[in-house]
C-alpha cells in the first residue's frame, strides 16, 4: 500500500462521502460546503494525476467562485434562517434506482474494455503541462478555436447572468 | 501504483451520486450541485484518460479546461435565473414553478 | 551538499537515513520527513506571527504620534504573550442558534489558507517549501480559500451584521482577484515561468527587479492585495463605526486571536511576495550567495519593508466606500491592468532578443506612458464632472441671491 494508493483511497472517501452528504442533506448550506470538500477532494485527486495547473484552477474556479456563488443564491432565496421540510421530492426511490443502474451500467461497460486496469506510463523527463496547455490553447494546429469558442461563451452568460438577475425598476 | 480503474469507477459513482441528486430533489439549487458534481465526474475521468492513455495529446487538459468554463457559466446563468424567478415567485421549489401548465 | 550550502536538504536527508536506520521502509521516512519540514515552516510562520503582533502595536502607534506598548519588557516586546494569555483566558461564547461545525471551522480554515501560502515562498536560493510550476496560481487558490471561510464564518454566527459584514468582504475580496490575477501575470510573462522561484532567478545576474520593468504591475498588485487582505482603505468589514466588527462580530477570545493573527500573517506574506515578484526576493547585488541564511536574512528585511508600505497605507488614508471601492475596481483598475498586460505582453514579443537594459527601458517608458495616459483620462473625466455640476452650483447661488 503506498503512500499514493492512501492518498488516493482517503480523497476518494472524502469526495464520495461528502457528495452523498450533498444530496441528502436538508440544510441547503451544509450542502454547498459539503460540495466545497467534494471539490477540494477532486483537486487533490488532479494533483495525484500530474494535472497541477488543473488542480490550482479547480480551487480558483469552482471553490473561489462557483462554490461561493452557490452560497450566496442559496442565502438570498431562502424565506427564514432555517431549513424545513422534506428535501427530496416525490420519486427519490425511482431515483435512487436510475442512480444504481447508471452506476452499475457504467461499471459493467468499462470492465469490458480492455484498457480497464492500465497502469500509469511515467512521465517524460522534461515534462512540463503548463507550457504544453498553454501552447495547445493558442497554436492553430490545437486547441485555439474551442477557447475563443469558450471565451465567447463566457461572455453571452455574463451579459445574460447580468441581465436576468438584475433588478428592473 | 494506482490502475485506471480505480479512477473510472470513482467517476462512474460521483456520476451517480450527481444524477440522484438531480432527480430526487426538490429545490433548484439543489438541483444545480446535482449536475457540479456530475461534471465533476466528467473532469476526473477526461484528466485520468490524458494521464493513462495520451500523455503526449494534451487533448484531456484541454477538454477539461472547457468543461471548467462551461461549467462556470451555466452556474451564472442557472443561479441567476434562480434568483430572478424567486423574486417574483418567492419559491424556489421546483415542484411549484408550474407556470406554463395549462 | 554540506550543512552550510543546503541546510534544508541536508537536515532532511540525514533524518530520513536516521528513520530507514531505524527498520521504516523509506516511503514512510520520506513522509515522516516531509511532515516534520511542514511542521518547522508553519511553527517558524507562527513565531513570526507573534514578533509581527508587536510591530504592528509599534508602528501603528508612531503613525498616530504616540508611543504604544512600553511596559511589558524593553520596547513592551513581550507585549504580545500578554496578548496571547488574555485572549486565551477569555470566556469562550458561542451565540445561540450559531452552526457549531461551520462557526469552530472558519477561524481554522482562515489561517490555514495563510499557512498554505509559506509553501511556495522561497526564504532564500535552497530554503524553501516546494518549487511549484504554478505557484502564482496557488497563490490566488489560497486567497479563494480564506474568501470561503470568511463567508462560513459570517453565515454560521446567525447575525445579521456578521453576515452583511460577510457578504460586503466576500464580494469585495471576488472582485479584486482579477487585477491581482493580471498583474500576477506580467512577471509570468517577463520570465516564462509561474514558479516563483524562476522569477526570483530572472531578477539576478544580469537581470533588473521587476519593480523597473514593470511599475504599473507593482502598484496594481500592491493596491488589490490590500483589498485581497480586507485592509484598510478597503476593510468594509472591520469598520467599527459601521458594522461593529463584520464577520467576526461574534468570535471570542482565541478564535478571534486566530482570526487577527492569520490576517498579520497574511499581511506580511503578502509583502513577501511583493518583495519576491517585484523587488528581487532574497537577492541583494550578490550578497546572498555568501550563505542561504544572509538570503533568508535580506528576504525577510525586505518582506518587512513591504508589511511596513501596507501599514503606512493602512494608517494614512480613509476608509473607501463599499460602491466606490466596487467601482474603483470594474471601471479603473480592470481595464488598466488590462491594458498595461497587453502592452507588455506585446513588447515582451517585440524585444524578444534585446539586451536587457534595453528591455528594461522600453518597458520602463511604455508604463511610464500608459500611466500618463491614465492620468490625462482621469483629469478630463473630473473635469467634465466639475463642469457638469456647476450650472447647479451657479443657479442655486442666483436663487440664493434673489
Amino acid at each position: 500500500m503506498t503512500a499514493i494508493q492512501i492518498i488516493f483511497i482517503l480523497s476518494a472517501l472524502v469526495i464520495l462521502g461528502a457528495a452523498v452528504m450533498v444530496v441528502s442533506t436538508k440544510n441547503l448550506v451544509h450542502a454547498a460546503l459539503y460540495l466545497v470538500a467534494t471539490l477540494f477532494g477532486v483537486a487533490v485527486l488532479f494533483a495525484l494525476l500530474d494535472a497541477t495547473f488543473l488542480t490550482v484552477v479547480q480551487v480558483v474556479v469552482y471553490i473561489g467562485a462557483i462554490a461561493i456563488l452557490f452560497i450566496f443564491a442559496i442565502m438570498l432565496t431562502r424565506r427564514e434562517m432555517r431549513d424545513q421540510g422534506e428535501q427530496l421530492n416525490g420519486g427519490w426511490g425511482a431515483a435512487a434506482l436510475i442512480g444504481l443502474l447508471t452506476f452499475g451500467g457504467l461499471f459493467l461497460l468499462l470492465g469490458n474494455w480492455r484498457g480497464f486496469g492500465a497502469t500509469a506510463a511515467a512521465l517524460p523527463s522534461g515534462f512540463d503541462g503548463v507550457v504544453e496547455l498553454g501552447t495547445a490553447l493558442v497554436s492553430t494546429d490545437a486547441f485555439v478555436l474551442p477557447f475563443e469558442v469558450a471565451s465567447v461563451l463566457l461572455l453571452a452568460a455574463l451579459i445574460g447572468a447580468v441581465y436576468v438577475a438584475g433588478t428592473k425598476k | 501504483m494506482i490502475p485506471l480503474s480505480w479512477y473510472l469507477i470513482l467517476a462512474a459513482a460521483l456520476f451517480s451520486v450527481g444524477l440522484f441528486g438531480v432527480l430526487a430533489r426538490k429545490n433548484a439549487i439543489a438541483i444545480l450541485l446535482g449536475v457540479e458534481l456530475m461534471l465533476n465526474a466528467v473532469n476526473i475521468n477526461l484528466v485520468a484518460f490524458w494521464r493513462y492513455g495520451s500523455l503526449a495529446s494534451i487533448a484531456g487538459q484541454v477538454f477539461a479546461i472547457i468543461v471548467f468554463a462551461v461549467a462556470a457559466a451555466e452556474v451564472a446563468v442557472g443561479l441567476g435565473l434562480v434568483i430572478s424567478v424567486y423574486r417574483r415567485r418567492n419559491t424556489v421549489v421546483a415542484d411549484e414553478l408550474d407556470l406554463m401548465k395549462w | 551538499m554540506t550543512f552550510w550550502s543546503d541546510p534544508i536538504n541536508f537536515v532532511a536527508q540525514w533524518l530520513r537515513d536516521v528513520f530507514t536506520g531505524w527498520g521504516w521502509s523509506s516511503g514512510l521516512a520520506n513522509a515522516i520527513t516531509l511532515l516534520l519540514g511542514a511542521l518547522v515552516l508553519i511553527s517558524f510562520a507562527m513565531v513570526l506571527d507573534i514578533f509581527l503582533v508587536w510591530i504592528e502595536r509599534k508602528v501603528v502607534a508612531r503613525f498616530q504620534d504616540r508611543l504604544g506598548p512600553n511596559r511589558i519588557g524593553p520596547f513592551g516586546i513581550f507585549q504580545p504573550f500578554a496578548d496571547i494569555v488574555k485572549l486565551i483566558i477569555k470566556e469562550d461564547i458561542t451565540p445561540a442558534g450559531a452552526d457549531k461545525l461551520v462557526y469552530n471551522l472558519a477561524p481554522i480554515l482562515s489561517l490555514t489558507s495563510v499557512l498554505l501560502l509559506w509553501a511556495i515562498l522561497p526564504l532564500a536560493a535552497t530554503i524553501y517549501g516546494t518549487d511549484l510550476n504554478v505557484a502564482l496560481l496557488y497563490l490566488v487558490a489560497a486567497g479563494a480559500l480564506g474568501t470561503l471561510s470568511i463567508i462560513m464564518a459570517g453565515w454560521s454566527s446567525n447575525n445579521k451584521y456578521a453576515l452583511l459584514g460577510a457578504f460586503r468582504m466576500v464580494a469585495s475580496m471576488v472582485s479584486y482577484e482579477i487585477p491581482m490575477v493580471v498583474a500576477l501575470l506580467i512577471p509570468t510573462i517577463i520570465t516564462g515561468s509561474m514558479s516563483v522561484r524562476e522569477i526570483t532567478l530572472a531578477q539576478g545576474d544580469g537581470g533588473v527587479w521587476f519593480f523597473i520593468v514593470a511599475p504599473l504591475a507593482t502598484v496594481i498588485f500592491l493596491i488589490s492585495a490590500i483589498a485581497e487582505l480586507g485592509r484598510s482603505p478597503f476593510d468594509l468589514n472591520e469598520a467599527e463605526s459601521e458594522i461593529v466588527a463584520g464577520f467576526h462580530i461574534e468570535y471570542t477570545g482565541m478564535k478571534f486571536g486566530l482570526f487577527y493573527a492569520g490576517e498579520l500573517l497574511h499581511a506580511f506574506t503578502f509583502g513577501g511576495f511583493l518583495a519576491i515578484l517585484f523587488f528581487g526576493g532574497y537577492r541583494f547585488f550578490g550578497l546572498e550567495n555568501l550563505h542561504p541564511l544572509v538570503g533568508a536574512v535580506i528576504f525577510l528585511v525586505k518582506a518587512l519593508i513591504g508589511y511596513w508600505v501596507i501599514m503606512w497605507v493602512k494608517y494614512t488614508v480613509p476608509r473607501i466606500r463599499i460602491d466606490h471601492m466596487l467601482g474603483f475596481n470594474w471601471k479603473f483598475l480592470t481595464p488598466l491592468s488590462l491594458v498595461v498586460l497587453m502592452v507588455t505582453a506585446v513588447l515582451n514579443q517585440v524585444l524578444a532578443g534585446t539586451e536587457t537594459w534595453v528591455y528594461a527601458l522600453v518597458m520602463f517608458l511604455a508604463n511610464v506612458v500608459i500611466g500618463w495616459i491614465t492620468l490625462e483620462a482621469l483629469r478630463a473625466y473630473s473635469r467634465s464632472q466639475r463642469k457638469a455640476e456647476e450650472p447647479v452650483v451657479s443657479s442655486v447661488a442666483q436663487a440664493a441671491h434673489h
